[in-house]
């Protein structure tokens, strides 16, 4: 893995200045009777300077998990997390405050994140407190965090209760009070699922502007993969608590590589495709292999974790784990199938170079 | 209020297939819910109709009322909510003469309950009971709504399971057993039991993730097809309803504001807010398009602007907005009269809005200050 990450060059590294690094980072939870879940496994990537990472997968894949451990809110099993270069250790209560001034977290549900008998102003002003200390006007800062998150005017917000606010103007506030540590990691937990469509939109671009007037390094969770290509600079796709893949946002959505990456393009709602597979009815085919429902016995312990719901899987798939191998300067994906899966991709892949010498 | 040169003098309130008779026909329903600080118009003499073994999409952001339709056309709302008019028709294959389910008997409706149109609600994990197995929640529902002995029920608690797909081995599991999508399964298996005519579904995929979503929405349809019942499907995504529905009803602020085929919906969509909703997705195929979303938040329904509701947040917007009386017309520019519009302003060949700054001032109303 260390090896690899030499060679490839992430498509977030333009945009500015290296903020964070997760090396090799994995975690396993226990859960009774000597089960072990490895819900992170060995996953490595940077985070940059005024760019947006987006972290792709499906519900139990681990990108929720791995997002906790940048936010320190989990420990590591193995692994390395580096701020600015120097490797992240809490040993005590200040360093912990320290880190989350710096690294931020914008949570998915506005419902649930915000103190219910608590307003507006308390949940701005209380990280103002915690992190910039007593010195601090908290009154202009406040009323300048409402209108960088434009809730306007902000005298009239800041008396509020979260259930007086709609799910947009919470998110605000949730967005506004991570700012309010002057971060340069937002870690943003599926920030705009729980909206309505029409606003998400209106959110998205909001985090758009915070990022650029902060130059703040951002982490963007969804299981939208379409969100992502148009947010973020690069697309990490997990599977199982790796990475199967990942490259430049527009790359990965247009030409995906995995037959993982694939299937989530391909499920994605297509407007354009009226009378699509859905519609095909009785005599359709399903849009993916014979394996429909998973259950975790099914999760391949050995082997790529996705042999067992891959159509192109052979027996190779299921006794080795792929590494992530470069498919160019900013793509990689895991997979031994690529030359069957991306065959447009794949002359360049040392991988395949190697398969025809031998 | 006068229409614009070539437009469909006759109001086509409903619409449905030509040549088939709807199997469930709303009209002019209005549901209020009563509240001290006044009437909270929820949904707004709403006309719609659904034929036999048609997919009807309801879209709609949340409080547009599209659940409150219809949950109230069902009569599933209790106070405050009050029905104030109108009718549903339900015409099954197995009633003998039509029924306005608005006006049957308590004994009545419950026989009609399930039997004839049966709901899967949007939130699997709470409507589910945690204490009761697969099994015994199938045999529940099968009980209630069919006379069928012990043995018979249990064997069709099975054969539902092998209908959405899931292994009879999960007859005995408990719903936190089940992941999301198996427990949406179960909840389908669930409206399935009685064989029901028409089926409504709220969000049934919603908390999914897209995989298994798409899953979901295939063997949807392809239970649809096996079985031949009509689906009343209320979401917020359009762009999904664009693959699924054979109709889509656009719904606002308690009102509809566009009814059209997918196909129409998607070549030609006529209504702002249809526009705008259409352009609220990022979409992962064809060039990237500049997305816009809608600024601003619906109205407050305790006191509805005058005329179209979606004023406010319209890029078109204009004085004579405040007027309109909010009929589904006729589509001016579209051959199907099917497709009808409540705006008869805008055509679906009108230029993209100005940018934002000029729509606040357009619109009359600021956009920033979202009302709660």
């Amino acid at each position: 893995m260390t090896e690899q990450a030499t060679t490839l060059t992430s498509a977030a590294a333009a945009r500015g200045e290296l903020a964070m690094e997760a090396i090799a980072v994995s975690k396993d939870f226990k859960i009774g009777r000597g089960q072990i879940v490895h819900a992170v496994r060995d996953v490595s990537f940077n985070l940059y300077r005024g760019a947006v990472v987006a972290l792709v997968g499906e519900s139990g894949s681990g990108k929720s998990t791995a997002a906790r451990l940048l936010a320190g809110q989990e420990r590591l099993t193995s692994g390395t997390i580096k701020l600015d270069g120097k490797p992240v250790e809490v040993r005590h209560h200040d360093d912990f405050r320290r880190y989350k001034s710096q690294v931020q977290y914008v949570f998915q549900d506005p419902f649930a994140s915000l103190n219910p008998v608590h307003t507006v102003r308390y949940h701005l002003e209380r990280p103002l407190k915690l992190h910039h200390g007593k010195g601090a006007n908290t009154d202009t800062e406040v009323a300048t965090l409402m209108e960088q998150v434009r809730l306007t005017p902000a005298q009239q917000f800041l008396v509020k209760y979260p259930h007086e606010l709609s799910g947009g103007q919470r998110q605000r506030v949730s967005f506004a009070r991570a700012l309010a540590a002057r971060p340069t990691v937002l870690l943003a937990d599926e920030p705009v699922s729980m909206l309505d469509v029409s606003i998400r939109l209106e959110m998205l671009a909001l985090l758009d502007d915070l990022r650029q007037r902060f130059s703040l390094a951002m982490l963007y969770i969804t299981h939208d993969i379409a969100s992502a290509r148009y947010f973020a600079d690069e697309v990490l796709v997990m599977y199982a608590g790796e990475i199967v893949e990942r490259g430049p946002a527009e790359e990965i959505t247009q030409q995906p590589a995995h037959p993982y990456t694939q299937l989530l393009v391909a499920s994605a709602p297509d407007p354009d495709n009226l009378g699509s597979t859905l519609r095909r009815g009785v005599n359709g085919t399903r849009p993916q292999g014979p394996q429909q429902i998973r259950t975790p016995e099914q999760m391949a312990t050995t082997g790529c974790p996705f042999s067992s719901r891959c159509p192109l899987a052979e027996d190779r798939c299921r006794q080795e784990d792929p590494a992530l191998e470069p498919i160019t300067a900013t793509r990689a994906a895991a997979c031994w199938r690529l030359d069957a899966a991306a065959p447009e991709l794949v002359p360049g892949l040392p991988g395949s170079v190697r398969t025809t010498e031998n | 209020m006068t229409a614009s040169p070539g437009r469909a003098p006759i109001p086509v309130a409903t619409s449905h297939r030509p040549g088939q008779d709807p199997v469930l026909d709303i009209r002019d329903l209005s549901v209020v819910y009563r509240t001290p600080g006044g009437d909270v118009r929820a949904v707004d003499k709403v006309n719609l109709s659904l034929a036999p073994g048609e997919v009807v999409g309801l879209a709609g952001e949340s409080g547009s009322g599209k659940s409150t339709l219809v949950y109230g056309a069902t009569r599933l709302l209790r106070a405050p909510a009050l029905v104030t008019s109108g009718s549903v028709t339900y015409a099954g294959r197995r009633v003998t003469k039509p029924v306005d389910l608005l006006r049957l008997r308590a004994d009545e409706l419950q026989r009609l309950r399930w039997r004839e149109i049966a709901i899967v609600f949007q939130s699997a994990m709470n409507a589910l009971n945690p204490v009761l197995n697969v099994r015994d929640q199938l045999i529940d529902v099968i009980h209630a709504h069919l006379r069928m002995p012990r043995d018979e029920a249990r064997e069709r608690a099975g054969s539902l399971l092998d209908l959405v797909g899931i292994p009879r081995s999960r007859l005995r599991s408990y719903p936190h057993e089940l992941s999301g999508g198996m427990r949406q399964r179960v909840m389908i298996a669930m409206a399935l039991a009685t064989d029901p005519e028409v089926v409504i579904m709220d969000e049934p995929t919603t908390a999914l993730d897209v995989v298994v979503q798409r899953d979901i929405l295939a063997q949807i349809v392809e239970l649809k097809e096996q079985l031949g019942f009509s689906i009343v499907f209320i979401t917020h995504d359009l762009s999904l309803l664009l693959e699924l529905a054979d109709r889509i009803a656009v719904m606002y602020a308690g009102q509809l504001l566009e009814i059209g085929t997918a196909a129409e919906i998607h070549r030609e969509p006529s209504h702002p807010y249809t526009k705008g909703l259409l352009n609220s997705f990022p979409s992962l195929r064809g060039p990237r398009r500049d997305l816009a979303g809608i600024p601003g938040s619906p109205p407050d329904l305790r006191d509805p602007p005058p005329g179209c509701p979606f004023l406010p947040r319209c890029a078109y917007g204009t004085s004579a907005c405040e007027e309109v009386d909010m009929q589904l017309l006729q589509v001016a520019t579209s051959k199907d009269p099917e497709h009808v519009t409540a705006c008869p302003f805008v055509l679906p060949d009108t230029p993209a809005p100005p940018p934002r700054a000029d729509r606040q001032e357009i619109a009359g109303q600021k956009i920033a200050g979202e009302p709660t």
